[in-house]
């Protein structure tokens, strides 16, 4: 009897053993942000979350660590070997999910892949005039000018297996006028740390860790990530334990969320700039023609208005404290990006307001703001507050706030005199605002460009900066036409986006400034 | 008979090309899609192609004519957003909404009718006042708010539901079922009660009016002359008559059950088709959009058919004509 009753002991101590064994073997991280990646495939879609989701999966040659300083990815290093040729020694060993191995072959393919018509990342590998293979594990890339930023876009650039992609027919990005869904869309076949197990369009995406990973050893056995688009819905899910990390909770809620033990908030200053655009190119205000004439294209209007912006009241009252006054569209961290140009001018109502009567406008003029409702944090709320502000040194402006797939149609197609503009720095280097805020307007280059600035000489600068391979020569430039364009007050400025993401404290998820999780960094803390 | 089918299939169809074509008219205030669909760094020529591929720059005639061919041929393209098979994403989320409705109508049912019931026999009592006041409550408070309240209390602070998704899923072929497993109803039960309470106040108040109707008419006195017991006149003669309006309506209404569903599934992130429409909606993704609209469209058309034919069958009159 006592050995009956001993071994009904030990075979629950073995069964207990074996259940806590297994719940401390499999480490999950679930989580949710408000939408999805769009698809899997990883050069069809230059979008944030798309990225996010597919760089758990697929690698770059170059990458960015925690702190977006590039290092060495599926190439151990690179050089310029002269002005317009770079040198990329791959790193050895590496293979795909499916056991193939990584070599220069599926690096030139990937890059052609990029730069198909189809690709949306054909912008980032537009300078690549062709690849050499020199050998298995190196390759030439030959750019039709000196490039020096050619490395910084590469780390948007993922490396796909050419045999995986001509077997599955999905050798160029899917096309968009196609009427059928191509296999890349839910498959994926990277080097990455993760590997996917299933993926279900806006419902549910989980990832399983890549045993094989060159990059060592991974906390984390899954990665299970849930859109829930309702943020009082998102937040509950991670209050009620449903989940372990939120990407976008609403500021709102985060005093709150500090209070509870078993969460972390973390925050760090996002690589995004909102700012307001005043289009001073037009002859006329096209939301009040019967004026006559366009006062924005008069700088001491624009100064006047830069001046009557209490920025600080915005930080305080709208964004509770959770954002960084800015002088410049550019944020900390980015090539170019200093201190004293980062400076605003002061906030001075009545310099404003006869600033307005010597240019003719005593009595200030009326103008329609246009405001994306549902693209940046409190974006609408910050224009309430423009406006209200404008209207102290007589300045009427009536708020069109719109959701972004109208407001955005509106901007590019030139139908606005003054909006609301975020811009976020994909290569962290001063030249990706200047070629698309700066630069005058044309087919390729400024198309961001609605507030019509024009200067000669500061086009000059952008071709000159984009050729530089004198990194000082380079960073004098980029200098140069920062201050033009604070001189100029060709946008004024608002503040820079921080970023705050919520981890159960059974996580450490390193926060990056990018708003860019990377799930092999995660360490389990308890 | 036929005849009458045939008529009415006729203007099944007539109502969802007129709903697909108004469909389309709006479309085009909802923004451009193309911005969505192209990163930052694309440039206007780049997104002309796109336009020129997808057809957006036709006259929106030419669109609608395209769509309606298409589905004419069963083609219901491609999603803009997710790049998907428009088809495949209803089929996969089909099940979710339908069950959905299906508990959240069974719920009403089941509440409605006894608590319309019991307000009609004892108007004066306590309770029933009680019915009165939550079910104007019910009326009141907008979907969403009842939703989060309900999230709060059973998910966040109690813990007894999940507080969004569908799980405890079990696959009969490509259809999806949450209602065969414990789990699948903790996820299920949350949201069809949020989604249930207009529906059941509606049938409450609609029992409890029609039964204090039918229980002041001549026959049900004289039931009661007859000494039949009261369980028997209440509920043989005095409920079985005032159900048939009831049924009516309850039958309309489900209709609009799967319409309303939109904002309970965006609550409870449900992986419904409403969903499904709510995101298609800020992306301008066209084909979602038209094909969730077609569906809604015929479900109602196919819905007031059944209630026709289920007319005719009742009453005789209408089958005369």
């Amino acid at each position: 009897m006592i050995k009956l009753r001993s071994f009904i002991k030990g075979c629950i101590i073995i069964l207990i053993l074996a259940i806590s064994n297994y719940s401390i073997a499999e480490q999950v991280l679930r989580w949710s942000s408000a939408g999805d990646a769009l698809t899997m495939d990883p050069h069809a879609q230059n979008e944030t979350p798309t990225i996010n989701m597919n760089r758990q999966i697929y690698e770059t040659l170059v990458m960015r660590d925690v702190n977006l300083q590039m290092e060495p990815g599926l190439a151990e290093q690179w050089k310029a070997i002269n002005d317009t040729e770079w040198e990329f020694s791959l790193r050895k060993g590496v293979k795909f999910h499916d056991g193939a191995d990584f070599t220069a072959e599926d690096v030139k393919f990937s890059i052609k892949r990029a730069a198909a018509p189809s690709s949306d990342f054909k912008n980032y590998v537009a300078t690549i005039d062709n690849i050499t293979i020199v050998n298995d594990h190196t390759i030439r890339i030959k750019t039709k000018e000196p490039d020096p930023i050619l490395p910084s876009y590469l780390t948007f650039v993922f490396m796909m297996d050419k045999g995986w992609s001509e077997k599955h027919n999905v050798a160029v990005p899917q096309n968009y006028g196609s009427s059928e869904e191509t296999y890349a869309v839910r498959h994926t076949n990277g080097t990455g740390p993760f590997q996917l197990v299933e993926r279900k369009p806006d419902l549910k995406t989980i990832l399983k860790k890549n045993p094989t990973y060159w990059g060592g050893d991974i906390a984390l056995d899954k990665v299970i990530h849930t859109p829930i688009k309702s943020a009082p819905t998102r937040i509950a899910a991670l209050v009620s334990g449903e989940l372990d990390f939120v990407l976008d909770p609403p500021i709102q809620d985060l005093q709150r969320l500090k209070k509870d033990d078993s969460l972390n908030v973390v925050s760090i200053p996002q690589i995004r700039t909102i700012f307001l655009g005043m289009d001073q190119g037009s002859k006329v205000l096209r939301s009040n023609p019967s004026l006559g004439k366009n006062p924005l294209s008069d700088i001491r209007v624009r100064k006047a208005m830069y001046m009557a912006l209490d920025v600080t009241a915005i930080q305080q009252k709208i964004m509770r404290g959770l954002s960084v006054p800015a002088g410049m569209i550019t944020a900390p961290g980015v090539k170019g990006y200093t201190k004293s140009l980062d400076e605003r001018l002061p906030y001075d109502r009545k310099q404003a307001k006869s600033l307005l009567a010597e240019a003719g406008y005593p009595d200030g003029f009326t103008l329609r703001l246009d405001c994306p409702n549902n693209r940046y944090i409190n974006d609408e709320d910050i224009c309430q507050a423009v406006v209200s502000m404008l209207s102290r040194i007589g300045i009427k402006a009536t708020l069109n706030a719109q959701p972004k797939s109208i407001f955005f149609k509106s901007v590019t197609n030139s139908e606005s005199d003054f909006y609301l503009l975020g811009w976020g720095v994909a290569t962290l280097d001063s030249e990706y605002v200047f070629r698309y805020l700066l630069h005058s307007r044309s087919k390729d280059i400024g198309t961001w460009n609605h507030a019509n600035y024009s200067d000669p000489e500061v086009d000059q600068l952008i071709k000159d900066i984009q050729k530089e391979l004198d990194m000082n020569k380079r960073d004098h430039m980029i200098a140069q036409v920062w201050e033009k364009v604070r001189d100029n007050i060709t946008y004024l400025p608002l503040h820079h986006q921080v970023i705050n993401w919520v981890v159960s404290s059974k996580f450490d998820i390193p926060i990056r400034a990018s708003n860019e999780p990377l799930f092999k960094l995660v360490k389990v803390v308890r | 008979m036929l005849k009458f089918l045939l008529q009415r299939i006729v203007q099944g169809i007539v109502v969802m090309l007129v709903v697909a074509f108004v469909a389309f008219c709006i479309f085009r205030f909802l923004g451009d899609p193309v911005n969505n669909m192209v990163g930052d760094s694309a440039t206007e020529e780049e997104k002309e192609q796109i336009r020129q591929q997808l057809g957006l720059d036709e006259p929106v005639a030419m669109q609608y004519l395209k769509f309606v061919s298409n589905i004419a041929q069963g083609e219901f393209g491609t999603s803009y957003r997710t790049r998907t098979s428009v088809i495949e994403q209803m089929k996969e989320r089909l099940p979710a909404t339908l069950e959905l409705s299906f508990i959240s109508g069974m719920l009403s049912i089941l509440l409605g009718i006894p608590m319309g019931i019991y307000s009609a026999l004892h108007p004066k009592s306590w309770l029933s006042k009680q019915f009165l006041v939550g079910s104007l409550m019910g009326i009141s408070i907008p979907t969403f708010l009842t939703g989060l309240l309900l999230i709060y209390l059973f998910s966040v602070v109690l813990g007894w539901f999940p507080s969004q998704g569908r799980g405890g899923l079990v696959e009969l072929g490509w259809w999806t079922t949450s209602l065969l497993t414990v789990k699948g109803w903790s996820y299920i039960i949350l949201p069809a009660l949020t989604l249930c309470i207009y529906q059941m106040t509606l049938i409450t108040r609609m029992v409890r009016a029609e039964m204090i109707e039918v229980m002041r008419t001549d026959y049900i006195k004289f039931a009661k002359a007859r000494g039949l017991p009261d369980r028997i006149v209440q509920y043989r003669h005095g409920l079985k008559n005032s159900l048939v309006p009831v049924i009516t309506i309850i039958g309309l209404q489900l209709g609009s059950v799967v319409a309303f569903s939109i904002i309970t599934e965006t609550v409870f992130n449900w992986p419904g088709l409403g969903q499904m429409f709510i995101q298609s909606i800020e992306f301008v993704d066209i084909p979602v959009m038209s094909a969730y609209l077609i569906f809604v469209g015929a479900f109602f058309v196919i819905l007031n058919l059944l209630v026709d034919i289920a007319y005719a069958f009742i009453d005789p009159r209408l089958r005369v004509h």
